[in-house]
């Protein structure tokens, strides 16, 4: 440490010229820090998304990657797109399931977070336990849960007409009235963690004189939790609110693991539909415009969600 | 980091056939000595890698890509082009690829010029692959379709030229099990009503009296199919009676809770796997399911006729299963003759013999169908179907994976939404026209 801070003292020396050259020197050193990060993110972010874009203005389908023919048709993918009987239900599902999930798992994930705010034994054991559906890899999340969700065997069903709640098993993943749902309660399941360790992180931040201080203005329970902790948290539910809904807008493994789209389209959202237009009819060229439009979306969310940053970096 | 990780020279070409040679017998394998070729294959494999990697540039050594993953299916494939690669003096290496990733990665291989000289494709995709160009006619080679029938032969057909071959062929049939069968005192079902009734004395509390696999996927195509052509159904008349008879057959089952409704999220392993369990008495799946019961529920007495028939006395006609080879054109004139050399050894009657019989699957060669029934009486029913069967893209070519599509969403429309068959395939049509 003393060796690094004796050289930089001596490289701020006293004579302008040697300093202008030692901060061109030093700028250029900055641009050299930046450098990879930047190839990279051209390489692996800028070329696939300029890729896509270029490929949805394109008949890019299974004979292009033999002869390399992708003509340019103009607009075809987006009106085909858009006339698409299945991509209204498409946007419609994506958008059930995006808010569906993102309810479920910011109040269950705040409960949770209240609640292991109070010491008790094992409470860290158990915080750590919380985060297991994080840990699996979600392919096998989803064959776990196919298995749970099954209509005559599975566990969930038994358990249910166990304790008397249902008398007929309910056709979670094969009924197109329930399948939505279900795909919702198993994304809930698996945002949960996400939310409770940044709800929690945020509810440690608070400090606790301003709950002494309610209590002696008579803030208690609700009153303290609706007038302290919601304004003081209020950063940490933005955050944890815009990046849910960019990760859950796009989730497609789980819907295809548990669903793949069906019961008759039911649980097919725009990121499984765009998958399945592009490797299963191999016409990449819409699936490539569906993706964009996805990514339109997520994108609007994201400036949102930056512009909110700001903000907050701004006040704070 | 060492230096000793930088490669050594490159061996000798044809380093593999320094190997001991290993010969095949005639007749299938017994168990042991399966074992044992099970061991020498891994050293085998190896040797053959070290052959082509030093010397990509040397035309006798060939680049193979396939999809057999499982011991069973990987053993006999590699034993058959090890012995026919001898007989040749050429080498190969094999890359085995996931199923359900071959088609992404033969598009991979396709846009970076780096197909193989040999490349497996399933039936299905063989005239959409061919339609771009990638494939070699195989006729130049001497590859003829002589001894197969016509529908095996038309497997591997684009437009009238022949593409690929495929050296064995599966197809689906009906497994029950038998003893219950027996128990409700009734003879293996052979018509519709047959398999209705049967469906019905033998659903009980705890268990479905049939089931099929009708997911979104090909694979609910396919398991449709023999209900669709054995009721005069035809893929370019997806609005036609014969069509909407056959899905009506199905729904019906499912409304009267003799099949589950499951079956819309049930793939064929799905399927198989109820079976196990005793979840189900009757399912329709193909031979490779044999191994697995034969080792998992030794207990269970199954047993397997063909698909029935809405009438008696008609044939049942079922879909070709398989897979297809091919000599993807990779502009090395020299090497793709060499592939097609060995391609045409791989497929001979007496390897298809032998593969069948390590595979559970049915030779193409008509003759080596009817000697394998006779050596394999347990896989006779698959036999008789496949002699009947029907290859799915005769019709169609590179637009039947749009119609397959088609046909299992109707399907799922029918049997999760109870929505009338006529409306669902009706629609069905306009989606394809």
């Amino acid at each position: 440490m003393t060796t690094t801070t004796q050289l930089a003292a001596r490289a701020s020396g006293p004579a302008t010229a040697s300093r202008r050259r030692a901060r061109r020197g030093d700028l250029l050193v900055r641009y050299a820090f930046v450098l990879p990060a930047a190839v990279y993110m051209v390489a692996f972010f800028g070329y696939p998304i300029l890729k896509n874009v270029v490929m949805s203005f394109q008949a890019y389908d299974f004979a292009t990657f033999f002869n390399g023919k992708a003509p340019f048709i103009g607009l075809t993918n987006y009106t085909a797109t858009f006339s698409d009987p299945i991509f209204l239900r498409a946007l419609g599902n994506t958008a059930l399931f995006t808010v569906g999930s993102i309810i479920g798992q910011f109040v269950l994930g705040m409960a949770l977070a209240l609640y292991f705010r109070k010491q008790f034994p094992l409470s860290g054991f158990l915080r750590s336990l919380l985060l297991l559906p994080w840990l699996l890899p979600m392919i096998v999340s989803a064959a776990v849960w196919r298995w749970i969700l099954e209509q005559d065997n599975g566990v969930l069903n038994r358990f249910l007409e166990g304790v008397g709640l249902i008398s007929e098993p309910i056709p979670w993943l094969v009924s197109s009235d329930t399948a939505l749902l279900a795909v919702i309660i198993v994304n809930i399941w698996l945002g949960i963690p996400f939310n409770v360790v940044l709800l929690y992180s945020g509810l440690q931040s608070i400090p606790d004189e301003l709950y002494e201080a309610g209590q002696l203005d008579g803030a208690t329970g609700w009153k303290s939790f609706r007038h302290i902790t919601l304004p003081m948290l209020r950063p940490v539910v933005s955050v944890v609110l815009l990046l849910g809904v960019i990760y859950t807008i796009k989730v497609l493994d789980l819907i295809i693991g548990l669903t793949g789209g069906g019961p008759a389209n039911a649980t097919q959202t725009l990121a499984t539909r765009s998958y399945e237009m592009s490797f299963i009819e191999f016409d990449f060229g819409q699936g490539a415009a569906l993706s964009n439009i996805l990514i339109l979306i997520a994108l609007a969310f994201a400036i949102v969600y930056l512009r909110a940053n700001a903000r907050a970096a701004k006040n704070g | 980091m060492t230096m000793s990780s930088i490669p050594g020279p490159p061996g000798p070409p044809g380093s593999a056939a320094s190997a001991p040679r290993r010969r095949l017998p005639d007749r299938p394998l017994s168990r042991r000595a399966l074992g044992l070729g099970a061991l020498a294959v891994p050293g085998l494999l190896g040797l053959a890698g070290c052959g082509s990697d030093s010397g990509s540039d040397d035309p006798r050594a060939l680049r193979i890509v396939d999809y057999y993953n499982t011991p069973a299916d990987d053993v006999a494939i590699n034993g058959t082009f090890t012995k026919c690669a001898e007989e040749l003096g050429l080498t190969f290496s094999r890359e085995r690829v996931p199923g359900d990733q071959l088609i992404a990665k033969v598009l991979q291989m396709g846009s970076s010029r780096t197909l193989p000289d040999l490349l497996m494709l399933d039936n299905p995709n063989v005239q959409q692959v061919a339609a771009s160009g990638a494939l070699a006619p195989l006729e130049q080679y001497g590859i003829t379709t002589d001894g197969l029938t016509a529908p095996v032969a038309d497997l591997g057909r684009y437009d009238g030229t022949l593409y690929g071959i495929a050296p064995t062929v599966n197809t689906i049939a009906l497994f029950y099990d038998a003893a219950a069968l027996e128990q409700a005192g009734l003879a293996p079902p052979t018509t519709w009503d047959e398999l209705r009734e049967a469906a019905e004395a033998l659903t009980t509390k705890d268990r479905y009296g049939l089931a099929f696999s009708a997911i979104a996927s090909y694979e609910g195509t396919f398991q449709f199919m023999p209900f669709m052509w054995s009721h005069g159904g035809d893929e370019t008349d997806l609005d036609g009676e014969g069509v909407i008879g056959a899905s009506r057959f199905w729904s019906d089952l499912v409304r009267d809770g003799l099949v589950s409704r499951s079956v819309v999220n049930w793939g064929q392993g799905d399927v198989i796997d109820q079976f196990k369990a005793g979840n189900v008495a009757m399912v329709v799946n193909g031979p490779w399911n044999i191994a697995g019961l034969d080792a998992d529920t030794p207990d269970l007495d199954w047993d397997v006729v063909t698909i029935p028939v809405p009438e008696a006395g008609t044939d049942p006609i079922a879909p070709l299963g398989g897979e297809v080879w091919t000599v993807p054109v990779t502009g090395d004139e020299e090497k793709q003759a060499k592939a097609a050399e060995l391609l045409k050894a791989f497929v001979a009657p007496e390897n298809q013999l032998y593969m069948a019989g390590e595979r559970s699957t049915i030779p193409g060669d008509a003759e080596a169908a009817q000697e394998f029934a006779r050596e394999h009486p347990e896989l006779g029913t698959f036999v008789e179907q496949v002699s009947t069967a029907r290859s799915r893209t005769a019709q169609l070519g590179p637009d039947w994976p749009r119609t397959a599509k088609a046909i299992y969403t109707a399907n799922q429309r029918v049997l999760v939404d109870d929505t009338d068959p006529a409306e669902a395939f009706d629609e069905a049509a306009r989606t394809v026209s």
